[in-house]
């Protein structure tokens, strides 16, 4: 089973990653699987998604916005954001949203080009969950969560700014 | 000036050992280069034509004098004994090795200096004017609220990798002297009928392959709003700005497309999420962040000095340097001194070891041991005694720092161009020469006035060609560098973009073209008018005539 970092702990990967609905249909159609599928997937087959035993998630590409969902985030057990190549910034800011604006409380994952040396900003933003890029180790990755001690913003792993906490 | 506390150390020195760490991994061959390049940009590491090149950051152009010296022992310890000054009011090192700069930014962390995204597709080093707290008639000051502003855009997570790069200026004075209106975002501070301070805020501004003034999205945003409404602001650019093409990626361009009303609509309400919640400055915050700026002890002084009407009396060169390079201050009896840094044969805003050292300690003995660099390469001793100014002067002479051609035409703000960095189409520095060479007159300089040129090196912009009354793009013409010519540029309180005089020249041609554009202005003008002025009123297309001219 492949591996996730999860809440800084390596773990199992209990979901299956839908990239392509087209070659996938056999996964689609399988009932216990927990799939994270696409947004334009999820839009369109929510209900007959919902009927199965297996979970479901759904993830957006860069350029999707959280609401995009209209209101399905609340039902959601996971959110995945895609990076297509680490250096897309944009889902830092649909985290942000997710969890800050919205009040998101489920796994918010993040897949794609996702590397050892975006993993602190990124889980300063929100995300909880990491599906590296497959050559990254992720014993060595686990240190990118002790890159720094402390930061100045609001964000959402430290919800008050550092300038209403100096002592 | 703003000092670190212990949170502010800890942070830099987190940085530091993440970029040892990630420096180590790429020269093992862990870290692939197009991973590590935004890394190594993000600590104002690039590489350049010959070596690699490091930025350093000087937070809205403050320096105290520990700092300089600090400088002066890089540039002696890693670097070849000098160093340059940007117009982003930075300083930049051009021969560090790549493996020196993990222990070189741990020599700047001792003096709380960084060279933390002064590179980058992420918040640049907001900027202001060099003057800021001594200026006359100034609204406020404007450094709490860069040192805010700092801190907020210091490790963003949100906005580390943006389209493209971001730049803030604030302007707190009458006479803005920061280029406010051609940053991304340029924020005013003015007064409400109620004479509570905020921020006029502009967005879109900017130089580079098009330049745009900014464009007002806020005429009074109250000063407490000052960091959700930046949050919200970065966060519709970050989203919506352009990634498919790095010409089209600035934030101008996303306003241009989208234009400003509907890009303010998206702003509003992303504000309104933001608006009130925990960023929202405090009271305590602002107190803060003011103490650090608070006037030095300056003595109670009357605003005549008899030293200096003797000096001014008695010694025409120190009088012709007085009245250029010395300026107005809030406090009698106290001046603002520019050292200029664009003495003929030297870089513009080259500085070297034994003249940071020196400059070191001449802030200690005139200015509270404090200086500040401005976005037009010089530096500034903003608090000296009226009484100390002849003194002053005679030392600065002792050191070849006393350039009396501040604001004038050899004033040149200038990029390192072809010479050292790998971007640039043309040489900008020998250019640059060469029209020092050419006005080489004091008389000369001094009768055509108040005139800034600026050249880069290529259409990025470094040099803000755009925006000096005259400016010199360096361009490439099937590989022979040319430069283009625009006239009427302005970063004053009117802020205007140059237009192009015509068809390019080659660089032998640059001084005699210069030379006859200010003929034309010699030539025209009215009593009492500058460079700017004359081309105002009469337009670019008399100097088109005379620079385009057949010979007989």
């Amino acid at each position: 089973m492949p591996k996730l970092i999860r809440n800084g702990a390596i773990v199992d990967d209990q979901w299956v990653l839908v990239r392509d609905t087209v070659e996938q249909a056999e996964l689609l159609a399988s009932a216990t699987n927990n799939l994270i599928v696409p947004l334009s997937y999820w839009l369109e087959h929510r209900e007959s998604l919902r009927q199965r035993s297996g979970k479901t998630g759904v993830w957006l590409e860069s350029n999707e916005v959280p609401a995009a969902l209209g209101d399905d985030w609340r039902a959601l057990d996971l959110i995945a954001l895609n990076f297509p190549v680490f250096s897309d910034g944009r889902a830092y800011s649909s985290a942000r949203e997710l969890r800050l604006n919205l009040g998101y409380k489920g796994e918010l994952r993040a897949i794609g080009d996702v590397l050892r040396d975006q993993l602190f900003y990124m889980s300063r933003c929100g995300f909880d969950a990491f599906s590296m890029r497959a050559d990254q180790n992720l014993e060595i990755a686990l240190g990118a969560f002790k890159d720094f001690t402390d930061g100045y913003q609001a964000s959402v792993d430290k919800p008050v700014p550092l300038f209403r906490r100096r002592s | 000036m703003y000092r670190y506390d212990q949170y502010d150390h800890q942070m830099l020195a987190d940085r530091i050992a993440q970029f040892r760490n990630q420096t180590e991994r790429f020269l093992k061959g862990e870290l692939a280069g197009p991973e590590f390049l935004p890394l190594r940009l993000q600590n104002g590491l690039y590489v350049q034509r010959l070596a690699p090149m490091l930025r350093i950051a000087i937070p809205y152009g403050m320096l105290s004098s520990t700092q300089l010296r600090k400088l002066a022992f890089i540039a002696d310890h890693y670097d070849k004994g000098y160093g340059h000054f940007t117009t982003r009011q930075n300083i930049q090192f051009n021969w560090p090795a790549l493996g020196d700069v993990p222990d070189i930014l741990a020599h700047l962390a001792e003096v709380e200096m960084h060279a933390i995204q002064t590179s980058g597709n992420c918040i640049r080093n907001t900027t202001t004017d060099q003057f800021a707290g001594c200026a006359v008639n100034e609204i406020e000051d404007s450094r709490p609220y860069c040192e805010i502003i700092r801190q907020w855009s210091t490790f963003h997570p949100e906005f580390a990798y943006l389209p493209r790069k971001f730049k803030i200026a604030v302007c707190g004075t009458q006479d803005d002297q920061a280029a406010t209106q051609v940053h991304d975002i340029g924020l005013f501070i003015v007064r409400n009928e109620a004479g509570e301070p905020g921020f006029r805020v502009l967005v879109g501004g900017g130089l580079g392959r098009t330049p745009v003034v900014g464009k007002e999205i806020r005429a009074f945003l109250p000063k407490e709003h000052l960091l959700t409404y930046l949050d919200a602001i970065l966060r519709v650019y970050n989203r919506e700005g352009r990634r498919d093409n790095k010409y089209k990626a600035r934030i101008k361009i996303l306003v241009k497309e989208t234009g400003v009303d509907e890009f303010r609509d998206k702003v509003e309400k992303e504000w309104l999420a933001l608006k009130d919640g925990p960023l929202t400055l405090t009271d305590a915050e602002f107190q803060r962040c003011k103490s650090f700026f608070h006037d030095p002890d300056y003595k109670s002084l009357p605003d005549t000095s008899p030293a200096l009407e003797k000096a001014l009396s008695s010694d025409v060169l120190f009088a012709s340097w007085y009245y250029q390079n010395v300026n107005a201050h809030k406090k009698p009896g106290y001046s603002i001194v520019t050292v200029c840094l664009k003495k003929t044969g030297f870089a513009p805003g080259d500085i070297t070891t034994e003249q940071m050292n020196f400059m070191a300690d001449v802030a200690d003995r005139f200015s509270f041991g404090e200086l500040r660099v401005s976005h037009e390469q010089n530096l500034i001793l903003a608090d000296v005694e009226k009484e100390s100014l002849y003194t002053l002067w005679q030392a600065l002479k002792s050191e070849d720092l006393n350039a009396d051609n501040l604001g004038l035409l050899t004033d040149i703000i200038c990029c390192p161009g072809g010479d050292f960095c790998s971007l640039a189409n043309a040489k900008s520095i020998p250019i640059a020469e060469s029209i020092q060479r050419r006005f080489n007159d004091p008389a000369v300089l001094r009768d055509v006035g108040k005139l800034s040129l600026n050249i880069s090196g290529c259409m990025n912009a470094c040099g803000h060609h755009h925006v000096g009354n005259i400016g010199i793009l360096g361009v490439d013409k099937k590989g022979a560098e040319f430069y283009q010519v625009s006239l009427g540029g302005s970063v004053e309180n009117q802020t205007a973009l140059g237009q192009i005089v015509g068809p390019s020249f080659a660089q032998e041609e640059v001084p005699e073209v210069i030379e006859k554009i200010v003929s034309v202005y010699t030539s025209k003008r009215q009593p009492g008018e500058r460079f700017l002025d004359t081309f105002n009123r009469i337009g670019i297309e008399p100097f088109k005539e005379v620079v385009y001219a057949k010979a007989d």
